[in-house]
């Protein structure tokens, strides 16, 4: 059985298929037909609904999925807001400034770009252009040409009015912390339907044994990617095991060595936790897909998922993080750049699982410096997959020899990988512009990319090649003694950098 | 009901209302019709309305070779699959087979033969989508493959069109360009587009008594979906009802291409006797419908030493996939609008219909304009490279002019030019020269970073180019509560058309807008009416409307002035009411005594554009009631080192002559412009080498997102510029006309480019003009700069 709020009804479901999207849910289960399907593949944001949970404080936090590549097991413990639910008397706020500013023509994408406003606003109280702009860059609009909804955002975020959620915050958060007190019956939680099923493991030995006791099911976390299969390609899923529930794989922690991020920690959080230290780590994850795949996507999955264009691993392998890998209660710690054995081939045993990433703080010292840069290219600046991604790491001496390089890139082979033989002609080296050129033929050795319709194979290794020259443009004047990592990797940030 | 409370008004008061008009008549700002219900969720598409008992979902079996002879359909497997009620093939349809808009070559399933990959072959109907689906993988079509051309330069030189060649013709072309001090030529490919209206084609269908069929259908012409649907399952029109509520996008994507799931799931409600839906997911939509049309550009351009054209051999070759559809029309409409805003003096026009292997390419807004504007501009820039002049100063050079070289090409005399006095304004507002110069400067500083900016001009001729088309009819009923019923041939799609004709209406009676309810087009309450397309949905359905409401407003002046026995000059509507005289009746009194006194309160409404003709056969004629202008400006910048760009500046100023609705009117100005940016930049449709498409969702083919439209983005309306022309209030058609102003945003990247070698070197870069587009002519630019510093 899953427990979850319905707008602020409570719903309980034992039978039904734990293959059904949310989408599918609202439209098909409940007639509540405001919510669109425009793609069914999470890139148009139509069907985008707001799922509220609590945090670590049991502050209610709200979050906009796409609710087409959501499973329905998603919802346990949590409280689903469809766009029916904003308007009481009146239109909710930012239902008003939608109207007000000429949000909508068709209305076709409107109740998913109400319902990324409406997160947006419940979130925070000090709104920056910015977040604006990252908060609806997953809601594809073909009518408007989107000023009309930027007016939109900028009126709904300057209301401070309190709606009907807010009297009813403490009741929300009361029955959440019931459900998710409420001792499971038979030990688990999920559901059950015909010759389908789906488990939520409470914690980490639970997860474990189920992994031995299944080892063909399908781990699901965000199943941003998995869903897809669902939908674009008719799969049904027999047996799935779902890990948002499992605390553990929910803990983020740093200490003075590492990060430590727990498998299921969302793409959002990354980003923010990240931020302080990577900074380019997190603007990349900015732009790594929509707001509201990040809120559901995880950093585990993307790297089980083992995709050449996923742009996880070219960073993490960048920063030589390593995985800590469990199967029953035995661990294993494996650097990310092992993990990848072929095309969407890991080093994953049947029943093993990534339990956390540990990404290493890179040492200060007084008598050298390091950088890391992360390039993502695309045809389209946001929610687009990568043609290429660069993530290089860099640290050079006080002479300004290169004493440490990691070049990773994703989209240049069958798995995210480092440019060994480019590195190698550049590791000890005085980082100067004679001696990248000189490298840079080390790089076609290294990578043979494919041509596909995001980029030519000339054009990824024309890129590649430049990229590097960026990294040396963008690096030249490191000094010793302070990292060199802000954050500059778009191309709007990037005007100012040469300037 | 405003009424009953206006009516408990006292004399005063109501004396005191007529002193001001109504607040949403014709010019008023006021907001979509249904955008509170587009916000709250409740507004209803095709998908969203109750579902009848038993009704069957559709799924097809779609071609996966390009060109080939069916061999053999293997049915059974699927259907045995539980909850499948039926597979249905051509064999099945009890009417004609073909759903060829115009001309026939659309086979509604395929019988004998496929000609792209995605044609429908067969179509499953069951309990639930998924199973029909499921289906549809267990029907096994074997197809013997046959040669497919994909390539238009390989459909034209086999000469394999879907209709004759047609040229314009004006002048002596060749003497023209044998004399020209300076020529050039080349060849420009311009890129497809997928429409990606939000919604998917969509339809579902009722059967009824006698054969017929109830429609739902989304569709921006119902008048068409009805004959097909009656020829389908051999019915007569009258008993096939249309009814269209309002689309989720069409942008002319819905204008033929949406009859084929209305005609598939009419033909299996017919056959089974059971309600049908049939929606397409994206990728089946990607996959199955057409674009718009692909071009390949070939021209021989002469100009003087001032960049004046003197000159101009020009080829449009367009890929109109494997039937004719609209692309008569299309082609057409890009010949006429070669010369965009630029008397051609002596030139040769030639369309060609290149028949290809891939699915049917339709009407997309513009229609064809853009292309041919595209082919235009490309010439403008070269010029201007081989002359080292600023681009902006050879396209004032070629503009029309006012009283002189203002012939077209095709015979019809510009008039109502607006282009110059537009272009200073755009010039001087947006501070053209003095950016300029700031580019110059930090191009000149920036090695990596360079930036672009370019001013391009519209003018746009509207009318349908098929005369015939150019009429509208209406029909206004009003209640004996006042309450008005309006409904016209129009089809609402986002673009705002029911809120403008309720204006207009409003506007006729002086009442408000509230007390208008525009219900879904219907095929049973206006007949026989035109597609919603070539942006003329106001300016035909608005008339028609009007002279609906003028006919009821005549009856109720007659009657008032015989009722109250006073001149019919001295009656005058106001702001819900009626002033006789000195006396003062709301508007409903007036209608409940003309009830009483046995005046009709419903008339129909009909309208045809006057002035134009066309002679096809002589390409020559008045094919366009008038002309819309427009002007954009765009400054971008390129990464030199990865092709990645940014809008940063777009400054617009568009005509739309006096505004119906200046809210709606600069939707239309924005959402264009963008849609015709995506167009230009990120929007690559890309095929594999057996004719299959690539990019067929969302997840490889790239609209623009919020982060892609220009960082300052300035958007006016003409002011006080009426249409010269007896249109609707003298307004202007707005829907297609502003998605080529982003052809500035292309032409800003090409200069962008060009500053690289110092704008001394011949550029062209294809459409659209992707990141790796623009880092090959980087790569291409600097290996000219490099060959010229060697040769120093």
């Amino acid at each position: 059985m899953i427990e979850f709020l319905l707008h602020n009804d409570k719903v309980q479901l034992q039978d039904i298929n734990p293959n059904t999207t949310v989408l599918q849910f609202l439209r098909e289960h409940r007639q509540l037909n405001g919510t669109k399907e425009g793609c069914a593949s999470g890139d148009c944001g139509a069907c985008t609904v707001v799922i509220v949970q609590l945090d670590e404080q049991n502050q209610l936090c709200y979050k906009s999925i796409n609710a087409c590549i959501t499973l329905i097991s998603a919802l346990h413990g949590k409280q689903l807001i469809s766009v029916e639910a904003l308007q009481q008397q009146q239109l909710h706020s930012v239902q008003q400034a939608m109207v007000d500013c000429d949000g909508s023509q068709c209305g076709f994408c409107t109740p998913g770009f109400v319902m990324s406003l409406f997160a947006l606003q419940k979130n925070s109280s000090d709104h920056q252009e910015h977040e604006v702009q990252q908060a609806l860059a997953g809601n594809l609009c073909r009518c408007t040409g989107y000023r009309a909804i930027n007016r939109a955002a900028e009126q709904a975020l300057k209301s401070t009015v309190v709606d009907h959620f807010d009297p009813l915050a403490r009741d929300t958060t009361q029955s959440l912390i019931a459900i998710r007190q409420r001792p499971p019956k038979d030990s688990q939680t999920g559901l059950n339907y015909q010759q389908q099923q789906s488990h939520l493991p409470e914690d980490l030995t639970a997860l474990a044994q189920l992994l031995i006791d299944y080892p063909t099911a399908r781990i699901i976390a965000g199943g941003t990617d998995l869903a897809v299969e669902i939908t674009q390609r008719a799969q049904q899923f027999s047996n799935l095991i779902c890990v948002q529930q499992v605390s553990q794989l929910q803990e983020q922690q740093v200490t003075d060595q590492h990060i430590e991020i727990g498998a299921a920690v969302s793409l959002h959080q990354c980003q923010q936790l990240l931020a302080p230290y990577f900074p380019d780590f997190s603007q990349m994850l900015e732009r790594f897909a929509s707001l509201q795949i990040r809120n559901q996507g995880t950093l585990g999955g993307n790297i089980a998922n083992a995709s050449p264009i996923g742009d996880t691993p070219p960073a993490l392998i960048a920063l030589d993080a390593k995985l800590i890998l469990r199967r029953g209660a035995n661990t294993r710690e494996l650097p990310v750049q092992d993990f990848f054995l072929d095309y969407r081939k890991t080093a994953l045993q049947p029943s093993e699982f990534i339990e956390k990433i540990l990404i290493p703080l890179p040492e200060p010292h007084t008598d050298s410096d390091w950088a890391l840069k992360i390039y993502k290219i695309t045809k389209r600046l946001d929610d687009d997959i990568s043609a290429i991604c660069a993530a290089n790491f860099l640290r050079l001496n006080n002479r300004g020899e290169v004493i440490s390089i990691r070049l990773a890139y994703g989209g240049m082979a069958a798995i995210a990988k480092r440019a060994s033989k480019t590195e190698q002609a550049l590791i000890g080296k005085e980082w100067s512009y004679a001696n990248i050129e000189n490298a840079l033929a080390c790089l076609s050795q290294d990578f043979q990319p494919l041509s596909d319709f995001r980029a030519s194979s000339d054009y990824r290794l024309l890129v590649a090649e430049n990229l590097l020259r960026k990294l040396y443009l963008e690096t030249q004047h490191m000094c010793p003694g302070s990292s060199h990592s802000a954050a500059n990797s778009t191309i709007e940030t990037r005007i100012s950098n040469y300037v | 009901m405003s009424n009953r409370q206006l009516d408990s008004l006292s004399h005063s008061q109501m004396l005191d209302k007529i002193r001001s008009e109504i607040s949403s008549g014709v010019g008023k700002k006021i907001a979509h019709e249904s955008a509170e219900r587009h916000v709250n969720g409740e507004a209803i598409y095709i998908d969203d309305r109750l579902e009848f008992p038993n009704q069957l979902h559709l799924y097809p079996v779609l071609s996966e070779v390009a060109h080939g002879l069916i061999k053999h359909i293997a049915l059974q497997q699927c259907s045995e699959l539980a909850g499948v009620e039926r597979v249905f093939v051509a064999a099945d349809i009890p009417g004609d087979p073909d759903i060829g808009p115009v001309l026939p070559g659309d086979p509604l399933l395929a019988e004998d033969k496929v000609e792209y990959v995605g044609q429908v072959i067969a179509v499953v109907a069951a309990s639930s989508m998924e199973i029909a689906r499921a289906g549809a993988s267990l029907v096994k079509v074997e197809i013997e493959a046959l040669p497919a051309i994909l390539d238009v330069k390989q459909a034209h030189a086999q000469q394999h069109y879907v209709m004759e060649p047609h040229r314009h013709s004006i002048g002596d072309a060749q003497a023209a360009l044998s004399k020209a001090p300076h020529k050039l030529s080349g060849e420009l490919l311009i890129g497809g587009q997928e429409h990606f209206y939000l919604e998917t084609q969509i339809c579902s269908t009722v059967p009824t008594e006698e054969g017929g069929m109830l429609v739902f259908a989304s569709t921006q012409h119902p008048s068409e979906v009805q004959k097909l649907v009656a020829q389908v399952i051999g019915v007569p029109l009258n008993k096939v009802m249309v009814d269209m509520r309002r689309m989720g996008g069409g942008f002319g994507g819905k204008e033929t291409q949406a009859a084929q799931p209305a005609c598939l799931a009419a033909l299996v409600s017919k056959l089974t006797g059971k309600p049908c839906k049939m929606r397409l997911s994206r990728e089946l939509d990607m996959r199955m419908t057409g674009k718009r049309h692909p071009f390949v550009v070939q021209f021989e351009v002469g100009f003087t030493d001032q960049g004046l054209l003197a000159g101009l051999k020009l080829d449009l070759l367009a890929d109109c996939g494997y039937s004719p559809d609209l692309s008569g029309s299309i082609v057409d409409r890009a010949m006429f609008h070669s010369d965009n805003a630029y008397y051609l003096g002596n030139a040769d026009i030639t369309g060609y219909r290149c028949k290809t292997h891939r699915a049917s390419n339709t009407a997309y807004r513009g229609f064809g304009g853009p292309q041919g504007m595209v082919a235009i501009e490309n010439i403008m820039d070269q010029i201007a490279g081989a002359l080292q002049l600023d681009p902006l100063q050879v396209r004032k050079l070629n503009y029309y002019g006012i009283d002189e070289r203002n012939l077209t090409h095709y015979g019809q005399i510009v008039t109502g030019n607006l282009l110059q006095e537009m272009t200073q304004q755009l010039e001087e507002s947006c501070e053209y020269s003095a950016r300029r110069r700031q580019i110059e400067l930090f191009n000149r500083q920036q090695p990596i970073m360079k930036k672009g900016l370019a001013l391009t001009p519209v003018k746009f001729g509207i009318s349908f180019t098929a005369t015939f088309l150019n009429q509208a009819g209406a029909l206004v009923h009003i209640y004996t509560d006042g309450s008005i019923h309006l409904n016209h041939g129009g089809t609402e799609m986002g673009q705002g058309l029911n809120t403008k004709v309720a204006q207009i209406v409003a506007e006729e009676f002086q009442v408000d807008i509230d007390n208008i309810y525009v219900s879904a087009t219907n095929t049973d309450k206006v007949p026989n009416t035109s597609p919603t397309a070539a942006s003329s949905g106001a300016d035909l359905n608005g008339k028609a409307a009007q002279n609906a409401a003028r006919t009821i407003k005549t009856r109720l002046l007659e009657f008032a002035a015989k009722e109250y026995d006073i001149a019919v000059e001295k009656i005058i509507f106001i702001n819900n009411h009626v002033k006789l005289g000195d006396r003062v009746i709301s508007f409903t009194q007036l209608v409940q005594q003309a009830y009483f006194a046995q005046v009709s309160l419903s008339s129909t409404g009909f309208y045809r554009t006057p002035k134009i003709f066309y002679d096809r056969d002589a390409a020559f004629g008045t094919p366009f009631y008038y002309y819309s202008f427009g002007m954009a400006c765009s400054e971008v910048v390129i990464d030199t080192l990865t092709g990645e760009y940014k809008v940063l500046r777009t400054d617009i100023l568009h005509d739309v002559g006096d505004s119906l609705n200046p809210r709606i009117d600069i939707g239309q100005v924005e959402g264009g412009f963008i849609q015709g940016m995506g167009w230009m930049t990120t929007e690559e449709l890309v095929w594999d080498d057996t004719g299959k498409l690539l990019t067929s969702n969302p997840m490889s083919y790239k609209i623009p997102a919020i982060t892609d439209i220009p960082n300052d983005f300035r958007v006016k309306l003409l002011e006080n510029r009426q249409n010269p022309e007896d249109t609707v209030f003298h307004s202007k058609a707005v829907g297609e006309p502003p998605f080529m102003l982003a052809i500035s945003v292309w032409c800003a990247l090409k200069d962008a480019v060009a500053s690289i070698g110092d704008h001394k070197h011949p550029l062209q870069i294809d459409s659209p003009a992707t990141p790796e587009a623009i880092l090959w002519a980087v790569q291409e630019m600097r290996k000219l700069t490099e060959g010229e510093q060697s040769e120093h």
